[in-house]
């Protein structure tokens, strides 16, 4: 579904990315962990367009987007949940889901979404009038998903969803991640510091240090592994 | 008392017309943080060609409403269009540039606007037809107010009016006031945010070609500097009302008529901007933000 080859990102003349090869399959979940500045937020903002990669090549069903700007990737179903969640402050809680739906024009198709986001996150529905920035993070965090979710994506990425939230939040949140993935069968790349939940929850794992890539392979196995261990799993 | 009115309804009208123009001072900073200097310039555009427009129709026999109306229009499209393209000229190659560079860019423009019209045009004043019909049932009050101060107000009204629901209710709008609260996540929901900019531009430019319209058929002369001057004065009121704030911008253009306008009238008229200055002084001093503006802290 996705696939990076040799993905080099740059911020001014510092490089962030170097060289980052990796590959999404249909209906999976990946995660990508890593340490504080290891590249991981730049590598979903790449994917996005929002820091366009410098060299290197990004398909996303076989076709490069690597060129494309943000909005036309979104429209081709990537939506991302960034770090930090990034609610729109000043706008209500119903409006920053329209703006998930921003591209769509097929209101009964929209409210049927919106209705499954309510499902999944039925408080959102109550604080539907108040505005996002007065909402709690984990209510915050719960709406950042929906609003990605109002577009409709076949590829999902998240960074870092469970930063800041309570014990029980972050379980609710990894619990949501996986039906959303089995019920929708929604792709997903999950970015994530809690190394030990999400490699529980991902069905393969990619380990970035310093802007490249240096383990992958099954989750089952980098849970195993030493090196992880070590130094992502505090053990 | 019936002096009081006529400085309350004069203050009105001027205040009405900072309004229209600081409008969209506060818009295009609310969406870029850029203070568009050229902006009062787009409205001394709007006031030139419909003086051109009007002159040409009047020639041709049409009169009255209808001159103002099809005056107006083309004004409003030939401005839209100025401003449209004056930010994909000077400010859009400039948006990773830093801050200081499209400020700058944004003088320059302002200058060679003016001069540009200086020399198509001419330095002197040029007289500007009357547009707006008499009114008989003001007849009685003409004193207080004239036909031309209560179209200022009406319209000033009823294009605020229209502006906030498009801000409010519009796919357009909501994706205006997510841009401009974070434009990269705006961008992460398949906004095209060079369009929400130009449409920005783009409105801005036509609120100021009305304002620039009216004014100039209610004072009945026009030059190439009258941008500069309101210009600075609308800039004043969007800074007063807290800049990006678009209920700030009418409030803010408002108090500074009335500022204005009773400065003048108990006073003195050499003291008018004194007034208006020092009120903007006060304000920046006791409330940084503005009247109705958000802190820094508060809009991230
Ligand atoms: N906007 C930016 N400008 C300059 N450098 C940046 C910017 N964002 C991130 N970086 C740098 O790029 C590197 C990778 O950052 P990031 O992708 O945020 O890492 P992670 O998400 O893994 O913590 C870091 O060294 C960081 O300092
Ligand atoms: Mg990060």
């Amino acid at each position: 579904m996705l696939e990076l080859k040799n993905v080099e990102t740059y911020y001014g003349n510092i490089k962030a990315l170097k060289g980052i090869s990796l590959f999404v399959g249909d209906g999976e979940i990946i995660t990508l962990i890593g340490a504080n500045g290891a590249g991981k937020s730049t590598t979903l903002m790449t994917i996005c367009g929002i820091t366009p990669a410098r060299i290197g090549d990004i398909l996303f069903e076989k076709k490069s987007i690597r060129s494309l700007e943000p909005n036309r990737i979104v429209s081709l179903g990537i939506s991302q949940v960034p770090e930090g969640r990034r609610i729109f402050p000043l706008l209500t809680v119903a409006e920053n889901l329209d703006m998930g739906a921003f591209l769509r024009n097929d209101r009964a198709e929209i409210q049927k979404d919106l209705d499954y986001v309510f499902t999944l996150f039925p408080i959102l529905k109550k604080r539907i009038h108040q505005q996002g920035g007065t909402l709690s993070g984990g209510e915050q965090q719960m709406l950042a998903i929906s609003r990605a979710l109002m577009s409709k994506p076949r590829l999902l990425l998240l960074d870092e969803p469970s930063l800041g939230l309570a014990p029980l939040a972050v379980q609710q949140i990894f619990q949501m991640i996986q039906k959303i993935n089995s019920e929708n069968k929604t792709t997903i790349l999950l970015v994530e510091q809690n190394a030990f939940m999400a490699l529980k929850v991902a069905h393969r794992g990619y380990v970035m240090e310093n802007g490249t890539i240096t383990l992958e392979g099954p989750a089952v196995d980098l849970l195993k592994d030493e090196r992880i261990k070590r130094a992502y799993l505090g053990l | 008392m019936e002096y009081f009115l006529e400085l309350l309804l004069g203050g009105l009208t001027r205040g009405s017309i900072y309004a229209l123009i600081a409008l969209g001072y506060t818009m295009v900073y609310g969406i870029i943080e850029l203070i568009n200097f050229a902006h009062g310039e787009i409205y001394m555009i709007g006031a030139f060609t419909a003086l051109i427009i009007a002159s040409v129709l009047t020639f041709h026999g049409f009169t009255g409403f209808s001159v103002l109306i099809l005056a107006s229009v083309v004004a409003v499209i030939y401005s839209a269009a100025y401003g449209y393209t004056v930010e994909k000229i000077a400010y859009k190659p400039l948006r990773q540039a830093p801050r200081l560079s499209p400020l700058i860019s944004a003088i320059g423009m302002s200058i060679f606007l003016q001069n540009y019209v200086l020399i198509a045009q001419t330095s002197d004043f040029l007289p500007f037809p009357n547009l707006i019909p008499e009114l008989p049932f003001l007849e009685e009050y003409s004193h207080i107010m004239g036909p031309a101060q209560l179209l200022i107000v009406i319209t000033t009204a009823v294009v605020t009016i229209i502006l906030t629901l498009f801000i409010k209710f519009t796919k357009t709008g909501k994706a205006m006031r997510a841009t401009a609260q974070d434009r990269n996540m705006a961008m992460l929901m398949g906004v095209n945010v060079n369009k929400i900019i130009s449409n920005t531009f783009i409105i801005g430019s036509a609120l100021a070609a009305i304002g620039g319209v009216l004014i100039a058929s209610h004072i009945g002369r026009i030059n190439f500097y009258i941008g500069f001057i309101a210009g600075i004065k609308a800039f004043t009121a969007a800074v007063l009302g807290g800049i990006g704030s678009i209920p700030g911008a009418v409030l803010g253009g408002l108090v500074l008529g009335w500022t204005e306008s009773f400065a003048t009238g108990y006073v003195s008229s050499d003291y008018e901007d004194v007034f208006a200055f020092l009120l903007l002084v006060l304000i920046l001093i006791f409330r940084p933000a503005g009247l109705l503006g958000r802190s820094a802290i508060q809009k991230v």
